[in-house]
C-alpha cells in the first residue's frame, strides 16, 4: 500500500474555458504526491485544493456517484474517452494506471452536439431529446398487466439487459471521429426491439429517434468501432446492426 | 424567518382506522378527485429525478397535470437511486413459498425495529405487486426463468424468495423505466425538465406551499417558480458524514430549506451503516463503494488475534484469527444483521485489531469457499463484485481476503408525512427516502426501490388530488411578496458565502463535519460522545462562516459555491441529527447508544418511553428545537425484542 510519501509526479494538461462562449486552451499543472490508490477523480480533487489554496479557480468536471453508473463523470484522457483501462468510467480509474512522471492531457468530451459549458463540462441534453422522441414504451401508471403475463424468453431479456446497460455517458460519441451516437441510440432501440413490450411501438420509435439524432447535429456511423472500445457499460456494436435492420424494417412496412 | 403557527405537541399521522388490509381502499374512497378536464389548471412541482421523483412526475402528467420537474445533475437520469445493486421486493408470492402482502409487511414492521406506522408499511407492501407489473410494462429488463416467467433472489433475513433484479444493476433500469415514462411526457409537453437547477427555498404562502426558489446552476441565475403544489423527492442525508455510499451530489439542502419554512423533520438519528463496504485509503478518499451483503454468503469476517498484526493474512495460520462473528454470533455467524456486523467490525478496529492501512478494515477470506466449491463456482456467483473490488483496491480477492468496513448509506429520518406523504406545511409533499415513514430505525434490503416507486407512481396521484380539489387557495404568481423574499434570502446567502473570503476550502469544512459525526454520532452513541459532538459542530459552523474561502461568483456554473451552500446547511441539519440522538435514550435499529445494550450487545428499545415518531420544529440556528411526538402503535404486529439468535 502506497503512502503518500512515494506518491508519484505528474504533469497535467487540462483544457480550461470559463464559459461556452470563451475561447479555450489548454494549461499545464505539476502535481507531487499523487497516490496510485486514489482515483482520477479524487486526484483532480487533490489538484484542486491545490488551485483553491493558490487562489485559483478549480477546474470543472461533472460527477456524482462515483461508482461508475451514474453516467455524468467523463473526460479525455490522452485522447480516450475515460481513460486507458478497458469498460472502466473515468470515476473508477485509479492513479496505479499511471506511472511516476507521467504526462497527462484531460480534455471534455467533445462534440457540436456536446457544447462545453465549462472546462471539462459538457451540454448532454442533446441524449435527453434523443429518448424523448421514442425511447419508451407508451404505458401509462395503472394500466400495466400482470407481471407473468408478459412471459419474456430468457436469452432475449439478457440480450435486452446487455443493450440497457448503457449509462448515457457520452464516450461513444466523443470518441467517433463523426461524433456519432448511433451506439447510444441504437442500445435503446435495440433492447425495446428484443422485448414484447416494445413492439407495438416498433417502427415509430426508431425512425422518430434516428430522425432526432440527426437534428441534434451527430454524425452518422462509419463502422470504425471506436465508440464500442471507448464504452464503460460494454454495449456492443452489434446493436448498431440491429438499429439499422429495425430502420430498413420500419421504412418497407411503416404505414404512419 | 417565517413562523408557523405551532401545532398541538401530539401529531396525528391521519391513518386511517379499520381493518389493516382494507385501509388505503378506504382512504381511496374518501380522498376528493380532480376531473381529467380540470387537471389542466394545476401545476405542480416535483423536486429530484430519482425513483421517487421520476416515477411522481411521470404519473402526474399523464394524469394531465403540468409538471415542472427540477433535478441538480444534467439529466434527470443520473439520479443516486441508479446506483442500488441488489434488487426490489414484492409479495408476488411466484415461488409458491408461502409469501404474502402480510408477510412483506410483517417482515419490514419488524425490520423497522417497531418504529415505523403499521398503516403505510401495509400499503408499501400492498403496492408492491403493481410496481413490478408496472415496471414491467415499461420493458425494465427482469432476470427471467427458461420459461420466460419473472425471476427472484433470496435477500437478506427474509424467509422468502421475493426479490425481482436486473443483475446487479436492478436500481438503474428501474430508473431508467421511470425516467423514460418521464421523457415521455416531456415530449407529450406535459412535464417541463429543469435540468441543473438547484432548489434553494421554499415559498410558503398563508402556511401553505406554493412555490420554490432555485438556482441555475449554468447561469447562476436565481429564479423562482409558482405552483398548486410542491412535490419534494430529493433523498436523504447520508452526506452528513462526508464519507458515504451517497453520490457526491447527494445533500440535505432542499429538505433542510423546508424544515426551517416550517416543515418538521422526523426521526433524523435513524441512519442506516452498511456492514460491507471497501474501506477507506487514505487521506484522499472522496466517497465510499458498497459491495453486496450477498458476499457474507460465502465469505468469513475475521482479524488476527494479536493487535497490531503486521504479517499478511496468507501467513496468519488459522488458530491465529478471530472469526469474530462466529465467535459472538454463533447460530447466525457471518449472516447477522446489518447493525450488529457494523458494530462488531468497528469494535474489534478499535480495539485494535484492524487490519490494513490504519487497522480500519477486517478480512472477508474466500479461501475457504474457494477451496470447498472451486474457483469457477464463486466466479460465477461474484464475479462481477470482485471484479469490482479489484478496480478500486488493486488487490485480488481471489488470492488475498477483501478488507471491508462499514460506510452510511441510507437514512431511515427524513420530513414528517401523514398517511397521505403530506408534510404538516399543506401543499408540501415528501416522497421516498426524503421522507421518513416507512422504514421506521432500520430499512430491509430492497426496500428502497420499492418505496421510491410506491410513492411516485401509486401513492401521490390518489393523494395529491384531494388537496388540489379540496384547499381552496387563490392562484399565485411568483409576483407574489413572498417570492421576492425568498428569493433575496437566498442571495443573501450565496452573498454571504462569496463574500466570507477565508482561508479555508469546502471541502475541509466538509471533511471536518464527516469526522464529528462519523466519530460521535456514528455506529456507536453515548450521551456523553453527542453532548460533545453538539458543541463540536457549533464550533466548526462559527468557523465555517468566518473562514469558508469560496472563490468565483455566483453569476456562473460555480461548483464550488453549490458545495458551500449545501456543506451550510449540512453545518445546521448535523446538529440536529446529534440532539436526536441524544434525544432519543434508547436503542433501537440503527440508532444504538452505548448506554442501552443487552448484555451480548443487541439494541435494547424503550418501548413504554420512546415508541414515538420524533417530529422536530425548527426554532433558529442555534436554538434547541420542539419537539413534537406520533404515537405509534401495533396492532397487528405485536411488539417484540428482534431476535437472531
Amino acid at each position: 500500500m502506497a503512502s503518500a510519501h512515494n506518491g508519484m509526479r505528474l504533469t497535467l494538461k487540462i483544457w480550461r474555458q470559463p464559459s461556452p462562449q470563451a475561447a479555450g486552451r489548454l494549461q499545464t499543472y505539476e502535481m507531487r504526491d499523487v497516490s496510485p490508490d486514489v482515483s482520477f477523480l479524487e486526484m483532480l480533487d487533490q489538484l484542486n485544493e491545490q488551485l483553491i489554496a493558490q487562489g485559483e479557480e478549480p477546474v470543472a468536471f461533472d460527477h456524482d456517484c462515483r461508482e461508475g453508473i451514474c453516467g455524468m463523470c467523463g473526460v479525455m484522457i490522452n485522447g480516450q474517452a475515460h481513460g486507458p483501462q478497458n469498460q472502466t468510467t473515468t470515476c473508477q480509474l485509479h492513479m496505479r494506471s499511471f506511472h511516476d512522471g507521467d504526462v497527462i492531457l484531460i480534455e471534455p468530451f467533445r462534440a457540436d452536439a456536446f457544447p462545453v459549458i465549462k472546462d471539462l463540462v459538457v451540454n448532454r441534453s442533446a441524449f435527453d431529446r434523443i429518448i424523448q422522441s421514442g425511447g419508451f414504451v407508451s404505458v401509462n401508471t395503472g394500466s400495466a398487466p400482470e407481471g407473468n403475463a408478459i412471459p419474456v424468453p430468457r436469452h432475449m431479456q439478457e440480450k435486452a439487459m446487455d443493450a440497457a446497460a448503457c449509462i448515457g455517458c457520452g464516450a461513444c460519441v466523443a470518441s467517433c471521429k463523426n461524433a456519432s451516437a448511433m451506439l447510444f441510440t441504437s442500445a435503446k432501440v435495440s433492447q425495446m426491439a428484443y422485448l414484447p413490450q416494445g413492439k407495438a411501438e416498433r417502427s415509430q420509435r426508431v425512425l422518430s429517434m434516428v430522425a432526432k439524432m440527426d437534428e441534434e447535429g451527430f454524425g452518422a456511423c462509419t463502422n470504425t468501432g471506436e465508440c464500442e472500445a471507448a464504452c464503460p457499460a460494454g454495449i456492443q456494436l452489434s446493436n448498431i446492426a440491429v438499429m439499422n435492420r429495425e430502420y430498413m424494417r420500419a421504412l418497407l412496412t411503416s404505414h404512419e | 424567518m417565517s413562523t408557523v403557527a405551532s401545532e398541538p405537541a401530539i401529531l396525528d399521522g391521519k391513518c386511517p382506522t379499520g381493518p389493516m388490509a382494507e385501509r388505503w381502499e378506504q382512504r381511496k374512497r374518501d380522498l376528493k378527485l380532480v376531473a381529467p378536464n380540470n387537471r389542466r389548471k394545476y401545476t405542480v412541482i416535483v423536486v429530484g429525478t430519482g425513483l421517487a421523483g421520476g416515477s411522481a412526475a411521470a404519473s402526474l402528467a399523464e394524469l394531465g397535470y403540468n409538471v415542472l420537474s427540477f433535478c441538480v445533475q444534467d439529466s434527470p437520469r443520473r439520479a443516486h437511486s441508479i446506483a442500488a445493486q441488489g434488487g426490489i421486493n414484492a409479495a408476488k408470492n411466484y415461488q409458491n413459498d408461502g409469501d404474502s402482502v402480510w408477510r412483506l409487511f410483517y417482515d419490514t414492521v419488524k425490520g423497522g425495529d417497531f418504529r415505523s406506522r403499521e398503516s403505510n408499511v401495509y400499503r408499501l407492501a400492498d403496492l408492491s405487486r403493481n410496481i413490478i407489473d408496472q415496471c414491467v410494462s415499461q420493458g425494465v429488463p427482469f432476470a427471467r426463468e427458461y420459461g420466460g416467467t419473472l425471476a427472484n433472489r433470496s435477500f437478506g433475513g427474509a424467509q422468502v424468495s421475493r426479490t425481482f433484479y436486473c443483475k446487479g444493476q436492478t436500481g438503474q433500469q428501474l430508473l431508467l423505466g421511470a425516467y423514460q415514462a418521464q421523457m415521455r411526457q416531456v415530449a407529450a409537453g406535459k412535464v417541463k425538465m429543469f435540468s441543473r437547477r438547484e432548489m434553494l427555498d421554499l415559498v410558503v404562502i398563508n402556511g401553505v406551499a406554493r412555490g420554490i426558489v432555485t438556482r441555475d446552476l449554468v447561469t447562476g441565475a436565481m429564479e423562482t417558480y409558482a405552483a398548486d403544489a410542491v412535490v419534494l423527492c430529493t433523498g436523504g442525508y447520508g452526506n452528513v458524514y462526508y464519507l458515504s455510499t451517497n453520490a457526491k451530489n447527494c445533500n440535505v439542502t432542499a429538505a433542510w430549506r423546508c424544515h426551517k419554512k416550517g416543515a418538521l423533520f422526523a426521526n433524523p438519528c435513524y441512519t442506516q451503516i452498511h456492514p460491507t463496504c471497501i474501506p477507506v485509503s487514505g487521506d484522499h478518499q472522496s466517497k465510499l463503494t458498497l459491495m453486496s451483503e450477498s458476499l457474507r454468503n460465502d465469505g468469513r469476517v475475521w482479524v488476527p488475534k494479536t493487535q497490531g498484526e503486521t504479517r499478511p493474512a496468507s501467513q496468519i495460520p488459522d488458530d491465529q484469527r478471530d472469526y469474530y462473528l462466529e465467535r459472538r454470533y454463533p447460530s447466525f455467524g457471518n449472516l447477522a444483521p446489518r447493525d450488529i456486523s457494523s458494530r462488531a467490525a468497528k469494535e474489534r478496529c478499535d480495539a485494535g485489531y484492524g487490519v490494513g492501512m490504519g487497522g480500519m478494515s477486517v478480512y472477508l477470506d474466500f479461501a475457504d469457499a474457494i477451496r470447498r466449491d472451486g474457483e469457477a463456482t464463486i466466479r460465477a456467483k461474484y464475479g462481477n463484485l470482485f471484479e469490482m473490488y479489484e478496480q478500486i483496491t488493486g488487490e485480488n480477492p481471489y488470492q488475498v481476503p477483501m478488507r471491508i468496513y462499514p460506510a452510511v448509506h441510507y437514512t431511515m429520518g427524513g420530513l414528517w408525512v401523514d398517511y397521505n406523504l403530506q408534510s404538516n406545511l399543506p401543499g408540501l409533499y415528501v416522497l421516498g427516502e426524503a421522507n421518513f415513514s416507512d422504514h421506521g430505525a432500520n430499512r430491509l434490503g430492497a426496500s428502497a426501490l420499492m418505496q421510491g416507486l410506491a410513492d411516485g407512481y401509486f401513492v401521490i396521484p390518489y393523494t395529491i388530488a384531494d388537496h388540489l380539489a379540496t384547499s381552496k387557495h387563490e392562484k399565485v404568481t411568483t409576483d407574489h411578496p413572498a417570492f421576492k423574499e425568498a428569493l433575496i434570502e437566498s442571495r443573501n446567502i450565496t452573498e454571504r458565502l462569496l463574500n466570507t473570503k477565508g482561508r479555508r476550502s469546502v471541502d475541509s469544512f466538509h471533511r471536518a463535519l464527516g469526522k464529528i459525526m462519523w466519530d460521535k454520532v456514528g455506529m456507536a452513541r453515548t450521551a456523553e460522545g453527542l453532548q460533545q459532538a453538539i458543541s463540536q459542530i457549533r464550533e466548526l459552523r462559527d468557523e465555517f462562516w468566518r473562514d469558508v474561502k469560496v472563490l468565483g461568483s455566483g453569476d456562473n456554473f460555480n461548483q464550488m459555491l453549490e458545495h458551500a451552500g449545501r456543506v451550510a446547511d449540512f453545518m445546521e441539519f448535523a446538529e440536529l441529527l446529534a440532539i436526536d440522538a441524544l434525544e432519543r435514550d434508547e436503542s433501537c435499529g440503527g440508532h444504538f447508544r452505548e448506554e442501552h445494550q443487552t448484555p451480548d450487545g443487541e439494541c435494547q428499545r424503550d418501548d413504554e418511553n420512546y415508541c414515538h415518531v420524533s417530529a422536530w420544529e425548527f426554532q433558529g440556528v442555534g436554538n434547541q428545537p420542539v419537539m413534537h411526538k406520533e404515537p405509534l402503535s401495533f396492532e397487528e404486529v405485536h411488539l417484540a425484542t428482534r431476535s437472531y439468535k
